[in-house]
């Protein structure tokens, strides 16, 4: 396969994924002649901006199955959804502005080991200030037990907040299910639906959501944009904002709005929803051929997480006896990530994979495959080839695969010591 | 990560990857780090009669700088008598590697291979007088 320019084929659409040009086409106006304020009610540049806000409200909601009511003037519009910077921020919103305004109500939260730092984070914060946090485990499937989650709620909490879909290993946690444990308390539920959004079907009203994060670049539209969805009615949840200001977004979030921006995460969000199902079919039949050549063709090649309940776009596979990041150096023809610790900051392993109960040093040898609407069955086909040569070649300068060939059992070895 | 030209070259062309026999006489085997560590180095020495390291090789489950920076310790240890070997620092490893800071201990774990390697050569030597 020609490589264009030389630049590696991207399969890495959980960290970002890239703009659509129909999104693209949308903003525009909104770049240039359009630049209206959408908060400037005086003059039509901000009437222009205001109703590109709403429309792309309109379409975000449809996507989620937030509902879309109609004036008395026919003209459609919502309140459920209030515009971010993106995923980070509106998890922040939810669990800071929940805690902060049901802090008469209780100081328990219920989270996931697993989560997202956007939602780890912000409990660990709270965890500082007088608040208790409970985290749920995860089996090795990557799922947590329904029965545990029951018996963690008490009297005092006032949120549990579970993604949707994990950025790692893309397991879909039982969210209806979820959502129905958490009414029938009387517990506000939050979901990071950041990596499922265009990929799973979501009707927060069947699903049983009150607060939900999304993210534009995740789907196809652009960077520094986000939403949170707020359920207003059966219950009617409330939250404290966090940005304080001007009272944009009904005084949930103050600041301007990014116009363009927001237009264009509109527009991914219809597109998303009108070929949610032909695309997801799609990349489901690309990720089952991959992992299929990948594990009939490898020895030593484990899947980590529920094949079952995962994105139909992720892959997230140890290959034993190969680092991570020698593997990605190995395949520069792909661009994938790693869990290995070398790929990290903190210079350790995947805390995701870890909970899962993968040893660690497949957690080392793990690769995340994310594969996106812009992939070719050529480009996968070709990557089969690719990941395999690499794997084989590390392998030949393997010391553990030496060992493993010799029959050895690494558990078992007296290591000298590493750092 | 980005690494500089020496880490992709000896990483895209390992020198002197293999094994040799570890029970022979005149072969020292050094293994240093740990799966869970991400990173496994086993060095391996092969001396003439002289003292002398005629030949080495190595294979290492690691990153890219750990791999290169155990194909450059195989190089430079190469025709090195063993008290020489000895004077390798990782530091000159790193700084022919320009590793980066987080990259450094790789460079420690090259250095402790050729130690380990050393070392079990001449136990087997002492063992054999
Ligand atoms: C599950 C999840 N939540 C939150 C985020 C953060 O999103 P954003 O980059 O829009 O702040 C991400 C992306 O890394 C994510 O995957």
């Amino acid at each position: 396969m020609q490589l264009d320019n030389h630049r590696p084929i991207y399969f890495d659409n959980h960290a970002t994924t890239p703009l659509d040009p129909r999104a693209l086409e949308a903003m525009m106006p909104y770049l240039k002649e359009e630049f209206g304020n959408a908060a400037s009610r005086s003059h039509r540049f901000g009437w222009t901006a205001e109703e590109a806000v709403e429309n792309a409200r309109n379409q975000i909601a449809r996507l989620i199955g937030a509902p879309v009511r109609k004036n008395d003037r026919g003209k459609e519009y919502t309140q459920e959804i209030i515009f971010t910077s993106g995923a980070t921020e509106s998890d922040n919103i939810a669990i800071l502005g929940a805690a902060e305004f049901y802090k008469d109500k209780g100081n328990h939260i219920i989270t996931v080991k697993t989560e997202h730092k956007a939602v780890l984070d912000p409990c660990k914060y709270l965890a500082s200030k007088d608040y208790d946090v409970s985290y749920l485990r995860v089996g090795t499937d990557g799922l947590i037990s329904l029965d545990e989650l029951r018996k963690t709620i008490t009297d005092k909490t006032i949120l549990v907040t579970i993604m949707w879909a994990n950025n790692e290993i893309g397991v879909l946690q039982p969210i209806r299910e979820i959502g129905a444990i958490c009414r029938e308390r009387g517990v506000i539920f939050h979901t990071d639906a950041a990596q499922a959004a265009g990929k799973v079907k979501i009707d927060v009203e069947t699903d049983n959501i009150d607060v939900l994060s999304l993210s534009g670049h995740k789907m196809y539209g652009p960077k520094g944009v986000g939403a949170l969805y707020v359920r207003r009615k059966n219950p009617r949840v409330r939250l404290s904002p966090i940005i304080h200001g001007g009272g944009h977004e009904r005084g949930y979030r103050s600041g301007t709005l990014n116009v363009p921006a927001i237009v264009g995460f509109g527009a991914a969000a219809e597109i998303a929803m009108n070929e949610l199902e032909e695309e997801s079919t799609r990349l489901k039949e690309l990720r089952d051929y991959f992992w299929s050549e990948i594990s009939t063709r490898l020895e030593y090649v484990e899947l980590n997480g529920s094949l079952e309940h995962r994105l139909p776009n992720n892959l997230n596979a140890s290959f034993a006896y190969v680092e991570g990041e020698a593997l990605m150096m190995k395949m520069k023809d792909l661009a994938v990530s790693s869990g290995s610790a070398c790929t990290s900051a903190s210079l350790e392993p995947s805390y995701v994979l870890k909970e899962l109960g993968v040893r660690e040093e497949l957690a080392h040898s793990s690769i995340r495959f994310g594969f996106g609407r812009f992939n070719t069955r050529e480009e996968v086909e070709y990557a089969v080839g690719v990941v395999i040569n690499a794997v084989e070649a590390l392998r030949q300068m393997s010391p553990l695969y030496d060992m493993a060939k010799e029959g050895i059992d690494l558990s078992t070895v007296n290591w000298a010591g590493g750092h | 990560m980005a690494y500089g030209n020496k880490v992709i070259d000896h990483f895209e062309n390992p020198r002197n990857v293999g094994s040799f026999d570890k029970l022979a006489s005149d072969v020292g085997t050094g293994v240093v780090g740990a799966p869970e560590c991400g990173d496994v180095m086993k060095l391996q020495i092969q001396v003439d009669e002289n003292g002398v390291i005629k030949d080495a090789k190595f294979k290492t489950f690691g990153c890219g700088s750990a791999i290169a920076s155990s194909s450059l310790a195989t190089e430079w240890v190469k025709g090195r008598t063993l008290d020489d070997a000895l004077k390798i620092r990782n530091s000159d490893i790193a700084h022919e590697l320009s590793l980066p800071p987080v990259k450094i201990h790789c460079s420690v774990l090259a250095e402790d291979a050729i130690r380990a390697a050393i070392n079990d050569l001449k136990e087997k030597q002492t063992v054999k007088v």
